[in-house]
């Protein structure tokens, strides 16, 4: 045998191991434990544990009123700004409790940032939309570093090349989608390392939502995702673990292919397959 | 299944291919019964017709093909359904193959029954007998949904394999004893063989229904008859 061939067979065992171990490695981004949430009398969040791993698109998905976006705003304390929200429990980035008295609640959501179900740009121009965070975060130095920072952030969006001729135009004059991906790049440009949707799709066509979702698998290099969705079918297509809420309680989380081809908990299986549960 | 889906259209969906399978089945069924019954009386006519009626269970083959990819593009299953779905699309494979197999038995015994009876085809309806209570079993552990019942057909294959491998070794010392039955032993053989891997068919089948009820691969070791058991035959000395 020829032994260059010899040695590509040899060599090519070895590279494949090493890809697998790369493949195999999994950190966790977020540690939520036993994490309840009250609104007033209403015990809304039962006892949740949940890991998130590091760079990897993480779905929340459950009937309406199981939990699942309480649990989705808990991990950026969005639900701080409700008054008769409880929140108790430990939730960690990167091993900080983040509902420590030293966070800074500003801070924490420039690392951890939301998109909502409607886009909501700034009623401004799409430059200043993405640029606001930087600027009120103090991230740039001047106006070329601010300029290479928006376009970046649009870059990773998916959009700079729509809107690059019409920085100027206000965000409310994109379509839908666009916008939504403005509110992306918006999130994008404070440097953030997780992001957190919820229902990013559910008012955009599917045109619109396919080119969401491909950007989800894109920035999911980067970025560690946590994703609400009514969509059984999105969150197969977006995700690498699922978490299925009811009623307050987690009932079940893993490999997403697992919980979509054979859930454990009778009550997953009811849901995602459309029975009475 | 325990309980029902919302859309009340896509259970029915389900019942019926569930029905068409299993309708399937009995249409394999009666053709490897006719074909044991064609053999057993050297009956040419009943051989014919069930070399023609094959293209019903064809037929019955496409028409799951084209339900499952229906249901799987217009009602986009998940879990225990999705398991349903393609499951059936498995076993109407199966089905189709075990057909083939009591056609090419048919085919076989047309030939057969041109020239006169050679003494080892008595063991061959026994096999077939098996072979139809493997298929009967699995069919009813379809419908009842029964993975011990799979699971025991599962395991009957060996004795199958067994009486394989013991026919093989009779029609070889038949035909070195009498050289004109070779033909016939041959055809014998053949179909033998056919009957064997209507057993493996069965086996798929069984392990088809463990996946849709466990919603994971029956993964034991089937044991086996007759592997590496094809022992050379020696001629008898010449005198």
């Amino acid at each position: 045998m020829d032994e260059n061939i010899a040695e590509a067979i040899e060599a090519a065992p070895a590279a494949a191991t090493s890809d697998a171990v790369v493949a195999e490695t999994f950190r966790v981004k977020m540690t939520t434990r036993n994490v309840n949430v009250h609104y007033a009398e209403k015990h809304a969040l039962r006892d949740v544990t949940l890991d998130i791993g590091e760079r990897e698109v993480t779905a929340l998905i459950g009937p309406s009123g199981c939990g699942k976006s309480t649990y989705l705003r808990c991990l950026n304390r969005m639900n701080d700004t409700i008054d008769i929200c409880r929140v108790t429990g430990r939730l960690e980035l990167d091993g900080q409790d983040i509902y420590d008295d030293s966070v800074d609640v500003v801070q924490l959501r420039a690392s951890i940032g939301m998109v909502f179900q409607k886009p909501n740009p700034f009623p401004k121009s799409i430059f200043d939309n993405v640029a606001y965070g930087p600027r009120v975060h103090g991230l740039v130095s001047d106006r070329a570093d601010l300029d290479r920072l928006v376009e970046q952030s649009l870059r990773k969006a998916g959009l700079f090349d729509e809107v690059k001729d019409r920085l100027g135009d206000p965000g409310t004059s994109l379509s839908g989608g666009q916008q939504q991906r403005l509110c992306i790049a918006r999130a994008i440009a404070v440097g953030p390392e997780v992001i957190l949707m919820d229902e990013p799709c559910s008012s955009l066509d599917p045109i619109a939502t396919a080119r969401i979702e491909e950007l989800i698998d894109e920035l999911r290099q980067n970025y560690t995702i946590v994703i609400v969705t009514h969509s059984m079918q999105q969150a197969a297509r977006v995700s690498q673990k699922t978490a299925f809420f009811h009623l307050g309680d987690l009932i079940e989380q893993g490999e997403t292919p697992r919980i979509f081809t054979n859930p454990r908990d009778e009550k997953t299986q009811g849901y995602i397959t459309g029975r009475f549960g | 299944m325990a309980s029902e889906h919302i859309v009340s259209s896509f259970d029915e969906e389900l019942n019926e291919l569930k029905n068409k399978v299993s309708e399937m089945g009995g249409l394999a069924e009666a053709q490897l019964v006719n074909a044991l019954e064609a053999m057993q009386r050297r009956d040419t006519e009943l051989a014919t017709r069930t070399i023609e009626a094959d293209a019903r269970v064809d037929e019955m083959e496409r028409e799951i093909d084209a339900f499952v990819v229906q249901l799987l593009a217009l009602r986009q299953p998940m879990a225990s359904d999705l398991r349903e779905i393609i499951v059936a699309l498995k076993i109407s494979s199966d089905l189709e193959r075990i057909a083939d197999y009591a056609t090419n038995v048919a085919k076989r015994t047309v030939t057969l029954a041109q020239s006169p009876q050679v003494r080892p085809a008595h063991a061959i309806p026994r096999m077939v007998r098996l072979a139809l209570s493997m298929i009967y079993e699995v069919l009813d552990s379809y419908s009842d949904r029964d993975t011990q019942k799979a699971i025991a057909v599962w395991r009957r294959d060996e004795e199958l394999d067994e009486m394989y491998i013991s026919l093989f070794r009779e029609l070889l010392t038949y035909m070195m004893e009498d050289a004109r039955s070779i033909s016939s032993c041959t055809h014998l053989l053949f179909i033998a063989k056919n009957i064997e891997r209507v057993g493996d068919h069965a086996t798929n089948i069984a392990e088809s229904i463990y996946y849709l009820v466990e919603g994971r691969p029956l993964l034991q070791s089937r044991p086996k008859g007759g592997d590496e058991e094809y022992d050379r035959v020696e001629a008898p000395p010449s005198q």
